[in-house]
């Protein structure tokens, strides 16, 4: 029957590991600007696609 | 046909460069446009249309970043090989801005990674300092177009630390209430059920545990504040707040222990938590603006000393001149020092120190004052003084400057509290002494009930909440606020003063009449061409002025520094420039700004520059007139008197000649009186005046430039809509009123089940986050409407 005790540790542990890395991120500076990475996050695909256009462009050459 | 600059957006005149069937309105946007296209850049005008700057002249005016020790305090890391800077941006404004700054390995391959930080315009490069030095990666991002922004202030700074611990007190508050809820949840309902008895000391003492944090750590700046208040004898609104928290935590344990019931652990954590919120929300800042700047923000990091001996320069940090030293001041650079003027004709822009527009003209010999900016050429300077120790710098000495405005102001919620905090006190010693003489089993009960249940926890959210959600309004209609009790100064005003030059006037656009005789068509092309040809501000903007004619080349030209130009085209010639130089017939009227033209050897006439008011000006002073005393101190002369005499108001006092000092006096004079000031200013020579002031608000063309220190930042496009801040700043505080008769509503109700006994953890923890929800819905409502019915977004 004491496999509660053992669910409860192991489920309040999983939060704590949670907690602990949020508080990590924070630390590290991770939350200081929310902006700049969602905007970042939209060029990769542009400088493909930008690339594959330039590719195109050379072998009609 | 008008084309837009394909670089930067302005428009182009004839002259516009096409290069790549593309138009570009300078040499210096097609130059960037062609390095971007050459590296596979042109991504950069994808994302935005026209996203860039026009690159300034930059030669020269980075050498100091070859003096090792300045390189060494700019930089965030060194090893020797690899160097880490931070350079704060100006420009950057779009996501091509981003992009661009974190491609600049593409343009430079000893850069290794740049990353921006947008909200705070912010850009952190990594780079190979053996191949590149940081005066290379400077001027790397000018001649695009992103000239970093190096003064005084990168110098002292270090590295700052900031500040994160609210978010972990609100991650620990908010972390222990969610589990704490999970736990009290099965004895909520009080099932008598086998496991559940079993489980539920376990429970508690989970609960218990995860309150501790809580208690010790995330709560413990309201038992500073509290314990603080008491010892100035004050209540404040955080005396009931750790009151309560103590009680709660208190009382529950005790309950644990003697297996007497639950506890109101669950109650302990949401208090916590939902309080936290509130600050949180209310602590808005806006990281891309400075409220805090002095005039180290505008100063040189460096200036250029001339050896007197071998007539050798060198950059030296501005701190290290000392009294004697022989300096070199270039074109457009500000003066670190009083100085006397050795060599070269000095044109001093002063508007920094008096708001006075029109630079001055100065001779060898002359005295110059730290903060004018030389306009004209380069000059030589003896230094007078050190940097602390200059005329301007010296009024950062007053004590206006250190202490904390804020440290004196009572808000509305601790003016109430201590009310509520003597209430509460009663109410629950009377029930107390009630429940001793009734039954007295159940006194400590009551009394600790009363304690818990009256815990001001939706009184302490609705500011917080309220103010923060217009702190936002405010901010998305461009009125920045340094922090949300600013709002309640607002609401409480008797007087407001405006400096002129650059907050009643735009430095934007002049209003230029011509005097005189009609030039003729040559005499009107050979004009603008003469101007074109000279650099000097009053040309430029004369330039702007005129009717555009075709472009060409003049046959000769010559520009006499501090006097005006000679040119001559086929058998044209023309003299402009300054009354005495051209030989006006009529006697000069000192007072304003006029550029005189002779052609072919006769006196044509004469452009006036008038200070051009904002749109709009007059409505605001008639509105605000009804209401507050309104006052005009300006630095500058007398000259335009009349004209604002008949332009404002009958009762507004006109005041000039106001020289910094002056201005701090004259607020202080006032709130000496009993009055409260908001002092409305642009330049550092209100800065006094905005410290003294209960609210002092910069004007800014452009944000992002810089303002000085101040309680708030007014976008000057915005200054139409002052009045309509100013009422819903009063309607706010109106709004936190009505939410106090909403809060004691509900205190009444809590405080019943309390007084007669019968308090139980599911109550409180029912009506604790339905009182202090639904005061938050109600006041964020309100504000929203007060925004949306004074039209604060419409322009």
């Amino acid at each position: 029957m004491s496999v509660i005790y053992l669910l409860l540790a192991l489920s309040i542990l999983v939060a704590l590991i949670f907690f602990g890395v949020f508080i990590y991120s924070v630390k590290r500076g991770q939350y200081d600007d929310v902006h700049t990475p969602a905007v970042r996050m939209l060029f990769e695909d542009e400088l493909v696609k930008e690339e594959n256009q330039k590719q195109s462009i050379k072998t009609k050459d | 046909m008008q084309e837009n600059c394909f670089h930067c957006g302005n428009s182009c005149d004839q002259d516009a460069i096409v290069y790549d069937e593309k138009d570009f309105c300078c040499r210096g946007c097609k130059t960037i446009y062609e390095l971007f296209a050459n590296n596979d850049l042109g991504c950069y005008y994808d994302l935005q249309d026209a996203p860039g700057a026009i690159p300034e002249e930059v030669a020269g005016k980075f050498d100091y970043l070859d003096n090792q020790t300045i390189v060494e305090k700019l930089v965030e890391f060194d090893d020797g090989d690899i160097q880490v800077v931070n350079l704060y941006v100006p420009h950057m404004h779009c996501s091509s801005c981003i992009w661009i700054l974190e491609n600049l390995h593409k343009l430079q391959a000893h850069i290794r990674t740049a990353q921006v930080n947008f909200p705070k315009k912010t850009v952190r490069i990594t780079y190979k300092s053996s191949a590149l030095s940081l005066k290379e990666v400077v001027q790397l991002l000018s001649r695009i177009g992103y000239e970093p922004y190096i003064s005084l202030d990168d110098f002292d700074k270090g590295k700052k630390e900031v500040d994160r611990s609210l978010i972990y007190k609100l991650a620990i508050a908010g972390f222990a209430f969610g589990n704490v809820m999970f736990l009290s949840f099965p004895e909520y309902f009080e099932v008598e059920e086998y496991w559940l008895e079993e489980y539920k000391h376990l429970f508690r003492w989970l609960m218990f545990s995860f309150s501790l944090p809580v208690v010790f750590y995330s709560g413990t700046d309201y038992f500073i504040s509290a314990y603080k208040g008491l010892k100035a004898k004050i209540l404040n609104i955080d005396v009931p707040i750790a009151l309560g928290i103590l009680v709660l935590f208190l009382r529950s344990t005790i309950e644990i222990i003697f297996d007497w019931g639950t506890g109101f652990f669950d109650s302990l954590t949401g208090l916590v938590f939902f309080l936290l919120v509130g600050k949180f929300f209310q602590q808005k800042t806006y990281s891309f603006l400075s409220f805090e700047r002095d005039y180290k923000s505008y100063f040189p990091i460096a200036v250029t000393r001339i050896d007197k001996q071998n007539k050798s320069e060198e950059n030296i940090q501005v701190y290290d001149i000392e009294v004697g030293d022989r300096l070199l001041i270039r074109n457009s650079e500000l003066l670190p020092v009083d100085a006397i003027l050795i060599n070269g004709e000095a044109q001093i822009d002063y508007s920094f120190v008096t708001g006075e527009r029109d630079p001055v003209r100065k001779v060898s010999g002359d005295k110059l004052f730290a903060g004018g900016k030389q306009l004209d050429g380069a000059i030589e300077v003896e230094a007078l003084k050190s940097v602390e120790q200059s005329y301007l710098t010296q009024l950062w000495s007053n004590d206006v400057f250190s202490q904390n405005k804020d440290a004196s102001f009572v808000n509305l919620t601790n003016k109430i509290s201590k009310y509520f905090t003597s209430v509460l006190l009663v109410i629950s010693l009377v029930a107390t002494a009630f429940w001793i003489y009734y039954d007295s089993s159940m006194a400590l009960n009551v009394f600790t009930a009363v304690l818990i249940i009256a815990c001001p926890c939706a009184l302490a959210l609705s500011t917080p909440f309220s103010l923060g959600n217009m702190l936002r309004i405010f901010g998305r209609a461009k009125f920045y606020l340094k922090n949300a009790h600013v709002i309640e100064k607002l609401n409480d005003l008797d007087t407001i003063i405006f400096d002129k030059t650059g907050t009643l006037t735009t430095n934007k656009k002049v209003a230029i009449t011509y005097e005189g005789m009609n030039l003729t068509e040559e005499e009107a092309s050979l004009l603008k061409n003469t101007l074109r040809a000279s650099n000097h501000p009053l040309s430029r903007s004369l330039y702007t002025f005129l009717a555009s004619q075709s472009i060409s080349t003049l046959d000769s030209f010559e520009e006499i520094t501090g006097k005006g130009m000679v040119a001559r085209q086929a058998e044209n010639s023309i003299q402009v420039g300054s009354a005495s130089f051209v030989g006006s017939p009529q006697v000069e009227r000192q007072l304003q700004t006029t550029v005189h033209v002779k052609a072919n050897e006769v006196y044509k006439g004469k452009y006036t520059f008038n200070n051009q008011y904002r749109s709009g000006v007059q409505k605001v002073f008639n509105a605000l007139s009804r209401s507050y005393k309104l006052v005009v101190l300006s630095g500058d002369n007398a000259g335009e008197k009349e004209q604002l005499a008949k332009m404002l108001p009958k009762n507004t006092q006109l005041l000039f000649d106001q020289k910094p000092d002056d201005k701090l006096n004259f607020v202080k004079g006032l709130q000496e009186k009993g009055e409260k000031v908001m002092m409305i200013g642009d330049g550092l020579n209100d800065a006094g005046a905005l410290a003294q002031s209960e609210v002092g608000v910069a004007i800014s063309e452009n944000v992002n430039v810089f303002s000085p220190a101040c309680d708030a930042i007014l976008d000057a496009e915005q200054m139409h809509k002052l009045p309509s801040f100013l009422l819903a700043a009063r309607k706010t505080v109106n709004t936190i009123k009505y939410s106090f008769v909403l809060s004691f509503l509900y205190n009444v109700i809590g405080l019943y089940f309390a007084v007669t006994g019968q308090l139980k953890p599911v109550i409180a923890a029912i009506l604790m986050p339905l009182s202090s929800i639904s005061v938050l819905i109600f006041v964020t409502l309100l504000t929203n409407y007060t925004s949306r019915k004074l039209k604060l977004f419409k322009n």
